[in-house]
């Protein structure tokens, strides 16, 4: 009689068999590329047109930005600005970083004609489902604002470039 | 100059007022991800316009088919404001409110004062006689973003604006058919950001003299007539722009009834508070000709 609660005790000892939680519930582990730290994304046809507008004829408004570096910045800039914003932090939450740092700086570089392609996924594709609304666009639009302000960018400059995007809206708003 | 001086303290105290709900906004910091707030903004700056002479969101003396307040999404925006403009021979000061429900309806009211002053006397009013007028207005966009979606489709807005002079008898003696009368309007307006350019049209079905102020049509005609109003703007800053308004009127009483003009300068204080400085031409009024000066104007948004 004396030996069950003793055989108890010695079952709770022993450690609890390792359960593969992720197994169990088919979560396929995500692991970033060790060389560009970015975190797979299903396949997609790659393309310029993916990027939503037309680019710039001519390297003026690539040279108003400072040319790549200046973009890079200013994109990522944009990025961390937003994910801090209370607004909108939720949104990014889970998100890849560094992925969307490096495909807005690519899609910003192409619409400037700095000289870069676009590989990210079209608008519809990136926003599907995040019910982003009129007021989380133009949170995101102060912070890129913010972001081009710190860089020095003139301000019609900042418009001519918020003007090839503003018409994305109706593939980022409600998507 | 006394009524300049109303008009700074009365900002200052705006921004008094404003200035605590900015501080709770920082301080609350986190309802992360914007619930679904009643004033919960998301304009971007001066994007809601300023308070028109007759209550509506729009430019100072045009119309525009923004809805007032600083709501983007379902909840309610609001506005209030005060503008004096002192003219040679007359004072103007009209002030008023509207409530801007899911970027989708305004619903304005403005109180317009014409003060005669020495005109009164001459025209046999008394010195300082006022010319009184409330103005109820309201706005629903149709389609289309001021700021989004495509580039060549403006945002549309139609509405109305009753008018009640409360000067009946007097206005009869100078002719007006009526001391009422009511607008309908349509307007048009987008912020053109490759140019850095905000336009407005706006067509106005309108019988009123002076807006209004002196009554509407005239003892033998209704006088309705569609009149065009707008307004270009150009963005300096974020919060600065430049621009000038033209507005078309009838002249029902034949006193030579001018359109009105003016250029304007807005600023935006505070993310709730705009101030707009303007010269404005209000050409003849009641036969005092050439009545141009300065017009101001505060506005309080949330
Ligand atoms: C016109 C405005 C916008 C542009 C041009 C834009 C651009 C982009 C680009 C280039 C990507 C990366 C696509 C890819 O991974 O292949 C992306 C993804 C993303 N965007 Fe936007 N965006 C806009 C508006 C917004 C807004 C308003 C929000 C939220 C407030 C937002 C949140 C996100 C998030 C969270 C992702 C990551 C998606 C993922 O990980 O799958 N975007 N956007």
């Amino acid at each position: 009689m004396i030996l069950l609660p003793l055989a108890l005790l010695a079952m709770q000892d022993t450690p609890p068999p390792e359960v593969d939680w992720d197994e169990e519930f088919g979560v396929e582990e995500r692991v970033r590329n060790p060389e560009t730290g970015e975190f797979p994304v299903d396949p997609y046809e790659q393309d310029n047109n993916n990027a939503g507008a037309h680019p710039f004829a001519g390297t003026n408004m690539a040279q108003a930005f400072g040319g790549q570096d200046g973009i890079r910045r200013i994109a990522e800039r944009a990025v961390e600005l937003s994910r801090q914003d209370p607004r909108i932090a939720e949104i990014f939450v889970a998100h890849d970083m560094v992925r969307l740092k490096r495909t807005l700086f690519e899609q910003f570089c192409y619409i400037l004609n700095a000289g870069c392609d676009y590989t990210g996924r079209d608008m519809a594709a990136a926003h599907e489902g995040m019910g982003v609304r009129t007021s989380d666009m133009n949170a995101l639009v102060e912070n890129l604002q913010q972001a081009m302000q710190e860089e020095g960018i003139p301000f019609s400059a900042q418009n001519r470039l918020l003007a090839k995007l503003a018409p994305m809206s109706k593939n980022v708003i409600g998507n | 100059m006394k009524k300049i001086h109303a008009l700074a303290a009365w900002a200052t105290s705006l921004v008094l007022f404003a200035n605590p709900a900015n501080a709770q906004d920082e301080e609350a910091g986190a309802p992360p991800t914007s619930g679904q707030g009643l004033f919960e903004g998301g304009k971007l700056l001066l994007t809601n316009g300023v308070s028109s002479v007759e209550g509506a969101s729009g430019g100072g003396i045009a119309t525009w088919a923004t809805i007032g307040g600083l709501e983007a999404e379902s909840g309610i925006g609001l506005t209030g404001h005060v503008t004096l403009v002192e003219l040679p021979d007359y004072g103007w000061q009209s002030h008023g409110v509207a409530i801007g429900i899911a970027n989708r309806l305004e619903l304005s009211y403005a109180r317009q004062n014409l003060d005669t002053r020495d005109v009164g006397t001459a025209l046999g009013l008394g010195e300082g006689y006022t010319f009184n007028q409330d103005v109820f207005g309201a706005k629903v966009r149709v389609f289309g973003d001021l700021i989004y979606g495509d580039p060549l489709i403006p945002q549309v807005s139609v509405g109305i604006q009753h008018k009640r002079s409360r000067d009946a008898a007097i206005l009869q003696a100078v002719g007006a058919g009526s001391a009422e009368g009511t607008d309908f309007f349509a307007s048009a307006s987008k912020l053109f950001l490759s140019r850095s350019v905000l336009a407005s049209a706006t067509a106005r079905f309108t019988s009123g003299n002076q807006g209004g102020l002196l009554g509407f049509g005239n003892a033998a005609d209704k006088g309705r007539e569609l009149r065009f109003e707008g307004s270009v703007a150009y963005q300096i800053s974020r919060r600065a722009v430049l621009g000038a308004e033209f507005r078309s009127k009838p002249d029902n009483l034949g006193l030579g009834e001018d359109d009105w003009m003016d250029i304007f300068a807005a600023y935006a204080l505070t993310d709730h508070i705009t101030l707009t400085a303007a010269y404005a031409d209000l050409g003849s009024i009641a036969t005092f000709e050439d009545q141009r000066g300065a017009y101001l104007s505060a506005q309080v948004a949330f």
